[in-house]
């Protein structure tokens, strides 16, 4: 079972295909994590590749969303939790794990979308101003700039412009992911994590979420958890198969789900197992 | 044919199972009405015997020693200015505590030390305070039989009970808007401010007014710190003395609250002071059943807008 890829290599050679080699947003490099005693993650080592999308799939309690909550610091909430290894952000080498990096500062520069929508129990305008608010921004003018700014990229604001001092509880399930995901551009994130973020949503909606990631990518490095691999192979450029707690095999959509390397992940890709 | 006898096995089967359905729902509903009725017949009776003394007078007038001129003015002041105190002192410190074991407080044994404290005072017999109080404030702090000794010593009862509704109202907080929130890169005490506290303020306001309701009615603490039983003065206004130190002046002032009135007119032996007994009970009982519905709509207004 350890015959893990070398997320190095391979997607190196995947991206000879493609002919351009996008920069590196990010790099896990032999990350563990722990939940007290219990090894969650084991010796992970990825790149995430700047404005390109990479899913990560695996069966139920694969640590998933174990790691997706590592590059936002979630874990330092509870007591308990332990990072070994690190993940590097680029261009500035900053290792997010470091003990010397605030989590603040991490949450900063990387927003999340969380599995069910979670907008505050406040208006429109305030749930997206939020962020903003949070770094001290006062000046009214610069807040509604930025409010409708992050509307239009999360394709709310021709619905809810007129209504943006009404209670974002009003909203359906899917405008409110929406809307929380207008609430994490509204800070310009450099990396934006999506933890299962259609799961809860009907198919209309989560087709309208996933052509939102489409556009995003543009702009955004975009990291997804998703528990359905046709949405991997959907939105995705990168596939990451995790199984255990482990990385199985990293590499380019088109080819995980075409032709995988390992044996492991092509039983898990076509529905053999999992 | 055989389908016939088994839906009747079925339906005599449902009928002997449902027979304790019925059975429970009797026991249940007399169990509650020994409760509803006994404090039915006392309300009852308190009313048809203290309503015919209700009267304006009856709220503007000193204790007497004539039974129909006697009223309950410097009581009710009292337990107004006594409140105004406990509410003062527990609040802060209630609300406070409360966030802090909550949100601040590292999971240790000392928390956990502190926590099964803090419930057990819950438990604590109210004249225990009284004692501690009369220790502590009257002769310890010098600050005599006054508002504030009275003020704190509710204080420090209702305490315990803000701090549990408090963190009980945190929790109910689901862990996705507490992560929503610092995944924006808010501080603990942004997430606080701006999140934890609102979302929990009807859970906390009706925790403080819970215990409110339950300070007015409490008798033995403040006998013991030494309330008086017969005052025919009132107290300094608020806020009307001399600026600065006298603006205060009516914390130190002596007093008496609506039960140690009742208390002493009921120990009296003319039957006409019993009167006056029940319709001060009366009053405290209507004082404390509208702070009740006073809770119960500041619970709905504030929720009305929050869905989880």
């Amino acid at each position: 079972m350890v015959s893990v890829v070398a997320p190095e290599t391979s997607p190196a050679s995947a991206i000879a295909a493609v002919s351009a080699m996008p920069a590196k947003k990010s790099e896990s490099q032999d990350l563990n994590f722990f939940y007290g005693e219990l090894q969650a993650l084991k010796s992970i080592s990825m790149p995430l590749y700047e404005k390109k999308v990479t899913a990560l799939i695996g069966p139920s309690g694969c640590g998933k969303s174990t790691y997706l909550r590592c590059f936002n610091r979630m874990h330092d909430l509870y007591p308990g939790n332990r990072y070994e290894g690190r993940i590097m952000l680029y261009p500035d080498n900053t290792n997010l794990l470091d003990p010397g990096v605030d989590p603040i500062e991490v949450r900063m520069r990387i927003s999340m979308v969380f599995q069910k929508p979670n907008p505050f129990p406040k208006s429109i305008y305030e749930n997206v101003a939020y962020g903003l608010r949070v770094r001290g921004e006062r000046k009214r003018a610069l807040l509604d700039e930025k409010v409708e700014e992050a509307l239009r990229n999360a394709a709310l604001w021709d619905e809810v412009k007129n209504r943006l001092d009404q209670l974002a509880f009003n909203l359906s399930g899917g405008q409110q992911q929406r809307l929380c995901i207008a609430r994490a551009l509204a800070t310009d994130p450099e990396i934006l994590l999506f933890d299962e973020p259609t799961s809860a949503l009907d198919p209309i909606a989560t087709a309208s979420i996933e052509e939102l990631i489409a556009e995003l990518k543009q702009k955004i490095t975009i990291f997804i958890v998703t528990h359905n691999m046709q949405q991997a192979a959907r939105v995705s450029d990168y596939t990451a198969y995790m199984y255990l707690g482990e990385l199985i095999e990293f590499d380019v959509t088109d080819k995980i789900f075409i032709k995988p390397a390992n044996k492991q992940t092509e039983d898990y890709i076509t529905g053999r197992f999992g | 044919m055989g389908e016939a006898v088994k839906v009747r096995e079925i339906r005599a089967m449902i009928a002997a199972r449902k027979r304790w359905d019925f059975a429970f729902g009797v026991v249940g509903m007399l169990a509650l009405m020994v409760g509803v009725l006994t404090f039915a017949a006392l309300f009852v009776e308190m009313i048809v015997e203290g309503a015919p003394r209700l009267s304006w007078d009856f709220f503007t007038q000193f204790p007497s020693r004539k039974p129909d001129q006697a009223g309950i003015l410097s009581a009710w002041v009292g337990s107004t200015l006594v409140m105004l105190v406990t509410a003062a002192t527990a609040v802060p410190l209630g609300v406070g505590a409360g966030v802090y074991l909550e949100e601040y407080a590292p999971r240790n044994w000392i928390t956990d030390l502190i926590e099964i404290n803090v419930t057990n005072l819950a438990g604590v017999p109210s004249i225990v305070y009284g004692l501690l109080a009369l220790g502590l404030f009257v002769y310890g702090f010098g600050l005599g039989q006054s508002i504030l000794t009275a003020g704190l010593t509710l204080g420090l009862l209702i305490l315990p009970v803000v701090i549990v509704a408090t963190r009980e109202a945190i929790r109910s907080i689901p862990a996705a808007i507490r992560e929503g929130a610092y995944a924006l890169g808010a501080t603990k005490w942004q997430t606080t401010a701006d999140h934890i506290l609102p979302y929990s303020l009807a859970g906390i306001m009706t925790g403080i007014i819970i215990g409110m309701a339950r300070a007015i009615g409490e008798t033995a603490p403040v006998i013991t710190i030494g309330a008086l039983t017969f005052i025919a003065f009132l107290p300094q206004a608020p806020l009307t003395g001399d600026p600065p130190a006298g603006l205060l002046d009516w914390v130190m002032s002596p007093f008496t609250v609506m039960p140690i009135q009742m208390f002493n007119w009921t120990s009296r032996p003319e039957a006409a002071f019993h009167q006056n007994a029940a319709a001060a009970g009366l009053v405290l009982v209507v004082m404390t059943l509208s702070m009740n519905a006073l809770a119960i709509y500041i619970r709905y207004r504030l929720r009305r807008n929050i869905k989880w």
